[in-house]
């Protein structure tokens, strides 16, 4: 008659996990006979890792001598108790299996490693991220290892610091010196009612905290000028540009520029979006773009003209998805193209941009800039002809 | 005819069209037409001297005219002439300088 689990069960030693950890301690072999898939997620410091369908051609090399202590472990117990008795047959005397398996065992909040890099809750949180080939999780750890600074939680910068959130960006710098206004909730998503007053820097490192841990939100209440600018861009990896005004643009490209740093840079007006990404040596630069800036009659900010809510949340979750794919490395951001989206017609253009050899930040007779220099930038409001806020009196 | 796509600042301009056929067989032929059926948009277009203004991009199809000929770039009837002017909207009232 043959033997059941029942039976092998009652046969087979259990131990506790606490009895399990003295003996692992004192040097008792202690044997993970899950799948290969399973102890890379987690495992147990210190662990031997057979899979079930190895152990019996593996076991002599391994352990052998027959009186050894052995301790077999699996997700539970059932596949360890079954391999105990499988040991026992060959002539093992001392084996044993761990009751309740590494799922006790960190139930008990014991520690556990993982060959992948992400903790546990971060397996189960980016599943779906770590399910895609192109992402994996090795582009989930770029993710989380990476440092991206928004320009503003307004109208661009709300939508896309939830995303970039969601998506496990390990740190996101927020510049914004504005408060959240009762104006702003038709498209700041990341703000609420209760907020209005508040600042919006604060305001968006909350509903992060409360979104996911992973992400440390680092505020900048201040205005973006010359005299902070390459400090401030220097610890970042990307900058999400949606300034409302030419001014801090010209200024952000120039420094971006000098320190290489890539830009994912939309606007918004009315029904209307632009979204392009600057890459600086590997593409255009906003310069070669939009040499000059228009002036202010051809330039209404939001704040005066109105925008389509809906509109900024589509062109702040493009920037979002430049983002992903520079950190991660893949697919093909819009490096050399201008994307236009327009949202009455729901119609989106795409424009070539070349590097221009004439630009006077990277072409080809661009100055070099000296260490010195590094920080001096023009007079951009001169440059772009009216004070940027009596251009723009209001967040967009 | 050429059609030319008008941006949303201009469209005030334009009797708030976003796309006007015009004739012409160069870019800037479309363009001094496009200036002649709607006045207002000159100005915005070319400099005093006549030259595009060096704020105001222009596509023929999807290549900026500046890396091709300019207003001197051919244009045929199934072409789209795309009037592109930089736009600032966006987060904050960030001021730079």
């Amino acid at each position: 008659m043959a033997t059941t689990a029942d039976q092998i069960r009652e046969r087979i030693e259990l131990v506790s996990l606490d009895r399990a950890r003295e003996e692992f301690a004192a040097g008792a072999k202690l044997i993970d006979v899950r799948e290969q898939n399973e102890w890379d997620e987690s495992h147990i410091e210190g662990a031997e890792h057979v899979p079930q369908g190895e152990l019996l051609e593996r076991i002599d090399e391994l352990a052998p001598d027959r009186s050894e202590r052995l301790l077999l472990h699996c997700r539970t117990d059932n596949r360890s108790v079954a391999m105990a008795s499988e040991l026992e047959g060959l002539g093992y005397e001392n084996v044993a299996a761990v009751e309740g398996g590494i799922v006790a065992w960190e139930a008990a909040g014991l520690p556990t490693r993982s060959d992948s890099g992400l903790t546990k809750e971060q397996r189960m949180r980016y599943s779906r991220h770590t399910l895609l080939a192109e992402v994996g999780v090795e582009g989930q750890l770029k993710m989380l290892n990476a440092r991206v600074l928004l320009l503003g939680a307004g109208g661009l910068g709300a939508p896309s610091a939830l995303y970039l959130a969601a998506a496990g960006i390990g740190t996101i710098g927020i510049v914004d010196d504005d408060v959240v206004d009762a104006s702003n909730l038709q498209r700041q998503v990341i703000h609420n009612t209760e907020r209005i007053g508040i600042s919006k820097a604060t305001s968006a490192r909350m509903t992060i905290e409360g979104l996911n841990p992973d992400v440390d939100v680092i505020e900048h209440n201040l205005r973006l000028d010359a005299s902070n600018i390459l400090e401030l861009i220097s610890d970042y990896d990307v900058i999400v540009d949606g300034a409302d005004n030419f001014p801090t643009r010209y200024l952000l490209n120039d420094a971006a520029v000098r320190l290489r740093k890539p830009v994912v840079s939309a606007s918004i007006l009315g029904f209307d979006g632009q979204i392009s990404t600057f890459v600086p040596y590997d593409g255009p630069c906003y310069r070669c773009l939009y040499p000059v800036p228009p002036p202010p009659e051809l330039a209404p900010s939001c704040g005066a003209n109105g925008v389509l809510g809906v509109m900024a949340g589509v062109m702040g979750l493009l920037q979002a998805n430049e983002v992903i794919k520079l950190v991660a490395g893949i697919g093909e951001p819009l490096i050399g193209r201008l994307l236009l989206y327009e949202s009455l017609g729901t119609r989106f253009t795409e424009l070539k941009v070349k590097r221009d050899p004439q630009c006077p930040i990277c072409g080809d007779d661009a100055p070099q800039i000296s260490a010195e220099d590094m920080g001096r930038f023009p007079d951009y409001e001169l440059f772009c002809g009216a004070p940027a806020r009596e251009a723009s009196p209001s967040a967009v | 005819m050429p059609t030319v796509k008008i941006p949303p600042v201009l469209r005030p301009r334009t009797g708030g069209q976003s796309e006007v056929s015009t004739p012409g067989e160069t870019v800037g032929a479309v363009l001094e037409a496009l200036a002649e059926a709607h006045p207002d948009t000159r100005e915005q277009l070319f400099s005093s001297a006549g030259e595009l203004n060096r704020y105001v991009n222009v596509y023929l199809n999807d290549e900026d005219v500046r890396v091709l000929a300019g207003l001197e770039t051919s244009v045929a009837g199934s072409d789209t002439v795309v009037i592109l002017p930089a736009m600032a909207g966006g987060s904050q009232r960030a001021v730079a300088g």
